[in-house]
């Protein structure tokens, strides 16, 4: 069923280049809702920057984004975050001084829509409050709403920025190695979260992941990407069977592996 | 009802709560139990200040913007006023007319500053204010026929806002119920309910996405926010505050001019008051514009007293001469933001 669907997120000849360096190199992919991709590839291969260009972080060189089957190009990040692509980011990226919960209420509120009201009192807004507790709750975070962002442990802020993207109820999820440095006993957590936005099946996810037993558990498909080109995209057995991935890709992981 | 007065922003210290009630009660008891000219006009200035300074705080402490330009729009409400009143005659449509017309000057350059430099890196944003406000200085001091030049300009106000008015034949408590009376109550009130006005500010959605601009704009970006457009608007309702606070103090002083108003001096004396009270508090601002004005006023008075009782001790009478007030303040100062480096507001609420 969910093959049928027209794709929600499609990118064409996207490409981006740093001076005389080509980070991504004039890839085309359509992304079907109820979908999850991962996108696998080697350190430095364009995963991150791929993101950027879709979230609109980054102006392309080439190539267009669109969303829905309009061009969103030519949008900024914020108007692209309102459209319904939502970000969970590779670097942690929070409101340091702020607390937990407010973190997460501020994505609430963006949601909603309502930053422009001077008028009312920000947590008068019970609703957007309840939503937000309901986020971290999800991420096992709730007892440290009152925290200060920056004084979580990593993990804690891995799972917060997942919260986050929870609560922007995006169309689009994209998770930029949401699992990366935490405990063991701390992934389960953010799998399951993912596992249970796949099942609300209307979702288009993008999830890069360098772990390969997450990858296997998660993905409908898979891309890779090599020095900023696709050069892989299919079922996740035969994609991970290919000689491309076992070389260019696996070959290296075993090697972090082992160093 | 008091939260929805406070925007349910409370003091959360007792000790910062108590200062607050003085610091309200002073300034609304102040005719009554500071009789004398200078201690009302030190009482109008801290009003005037605690205004201006949130106004500024609004700016630096909650959105992490640094203006230079915030004495320019001081001038801008003051001279609004100074100019209606002597070329329009001293009635209160030429009041409100000065007035309306100050805060659109306010606005329009405010956002004309905002849009063509909020988006630029901050240290340029601070450089584009230092030079608009300096341009304004000079325009000031060129314009001296609307002006005043260096000199500015002295007026009268409408009859019910001056001294020689009795609005009640028998005085009150031995104070004279007079238009003095009556402009010192008018700016202590529009100052109260603009201090709270810009508190709700603060404490609405719209503050909110301030503070994160403030923590991390490229995230808050992330979230769907137009970073560029809150900065703005924040740069406008900023630039407001400073011109209502300008307006305020040309109806007390009754005078405008460049030493009032524009001059850099005071928008040091703001950046000072605003990191000594605490950022991004707002009641940092009315604590650090109380301390700030009074010391400013009384510092030497008190060196005096200190000087004369030191007499005989060796070196302390010359260091303590009122001649020496302003090293005394500076080292005051330090003090303060040494011990004090989230303010003095910080500091209570951290207990
Ligand atoms: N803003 C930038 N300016 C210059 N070069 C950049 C920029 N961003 C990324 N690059 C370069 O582009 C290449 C791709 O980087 P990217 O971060 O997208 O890799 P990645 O696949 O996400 O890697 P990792 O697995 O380590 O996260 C790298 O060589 C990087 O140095
Ligand atoms: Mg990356």
């Amino acid at each position: 069923m969910a093959a049928v669907e027209h794709p929600v997120l499609e990118t064409h000849g996207l490409t981006v280049r740093f001076g005389g360096h080509v980070a991504v190199n004039d890839v085309s992919c359509a992304f079907r809702p109820g979908t999850l991709t991962a996108i696998v590839g080697p350190n430095g291969a364009g995963k991150t920057t791929y993101f950027n260009l879709i979230s609109g972080q980054l102006r392309a060189s080439g190539g267009r984004v669109s969303l829905f089957g309009e061009d969103i190009s030519g949008l900024s990040a914020p108007q692209r975050t309102r459209r319904g692509i939502g970000r969970a980011f590779q670097l942690t990226n929070l409101f340091p001084r702020l607390s937990v919960l407010e973190n997460v209420r501020l994505a609430v509120q963006a949601r909603a829509g309502i930053g422009r009201d001077l008028f009312s009192m920000w947590h008068s807004h019970v609703e957007l409050l309840e939503k937000a507790e309901h986020c971290l709750h999800r991420v096992a975070l709730a007892e440290k709403r009152d925290t200060v962002a920056s004084m979580l442990p990593h993990g804690d802020q891995r799972k917060l920025e997942v919260a986050i993207l929870l609560a922007l109820e995006p169309e689009v999820f994209m998770f930029d190695e949401p699992t990366a440095g935490m405990s063991v006993d701390e992934v389960p957590v953010v799998l399951d979260l993912i596992h249970h936005v796949k099942a609300l099946g209307d979702k288009t996810i993008l999830l890069v992941e360098h772990k390969m037993d997450v990858v296997r558990s998660l993905a409908d498909r898979i891309i890779v990407l090599h020095q900023g080109e696709l050069v892989a995209d299919g079922e996740p057995e035969a994609v991970i069977a290919s000689p491309i991935v076992q070389e260019a890709y696996l070959g290296i992981a075993q090697e972090a592996a082992h160093g | 009802m008091l939260t929805t007065l406070l925007s349910g922003d409370l003091p959360r210290s007792r000790v910062l709560a108590v200062v607050l009630l003085a610091i309200l009660a002073g300034l609304v008891l102040a005719p009554f139990v500071f009789p004398g000219t200078r201690s009302l006009n030190v009482a109008a200035k801290v009003a005037v200040f605690v205004l201006l300074v949130a106004s500024y705080d609004l700016l630096l402490g909650y959105t992490g913007i640094v203006s230079f330009a915030h004495t320019m729009f001081f001038g801008i409400g003051g001279y609004g006023v100074g100019i209606a009143m002597a070329k329009l005659g001293a009635g209160w449509v030429s009041l409100a007319l000065g007035i309306a017309l100050a805060l659109s000057l306010s606005a329009a350059l405010a956002l004309a500053i905002g849009l063509l430099s909020l988006r630029v890196r901050a240290i340029f944003f601070a450089m584009i204010t230092l030079a608009v406000a300096s341009f304004f200085q000079i325009l000031a001091s060129q314009l001296s026929g609307f002006t005043g030049g260096e000199d500015g300009i002295t007026y009268k106000l409408p009859d019910l806002l001056l001294p020689g008015t009795k609005l009640v034949e028998m005085p009150l408590l031995g104070v004279e119920l007079n238009g003095r009376l009556a402009s010192y109550y008018l700016v202590v009130l529009a100052a109260l309910a603009c201090f709270l006005a810009l508190l709700r500010v603060v404490n609405s959605p719209f503050g909110r996405v301030l503070l994160s601009i403030r923590e991390n704009e490229f995230r808050s970006e992330a979230l769907g926010y137009r970073t560029v457009t809150y900065r703005t608007a924040a740069n406008c309702i900023g630039a407001l505050g400073a011109t209502l606070a300008g307006v305020l103090y040309a109806i007390w002083l009754r005078y405008t001019g460049p030493d009032t108003t524009l001059s850099f001096n005071i928008m040091i004396d703001i950046l000072l008051m605003v990191v000594i009270g605490g950022m991004g508090t707002m009641y940092g601002a009315a604590v650090g514009a109380t301390i700030f004005v009074v010391a400013q006023n009384y510092l030497q008075d008190l060196m005096a007293l200190a000087s004369a009782a030191a007499k005989g001790v060796p070196l302390l009478p010359g260091l303590l001469h009122p001649d020496r007030w302003l090293l005394w303040l500076g080292v005051l100062f330090i003090v303060c933001v040494y011990y004090f480096p989230t303010g003095i507001v910080g500091k209570l609420r951290a207990k």
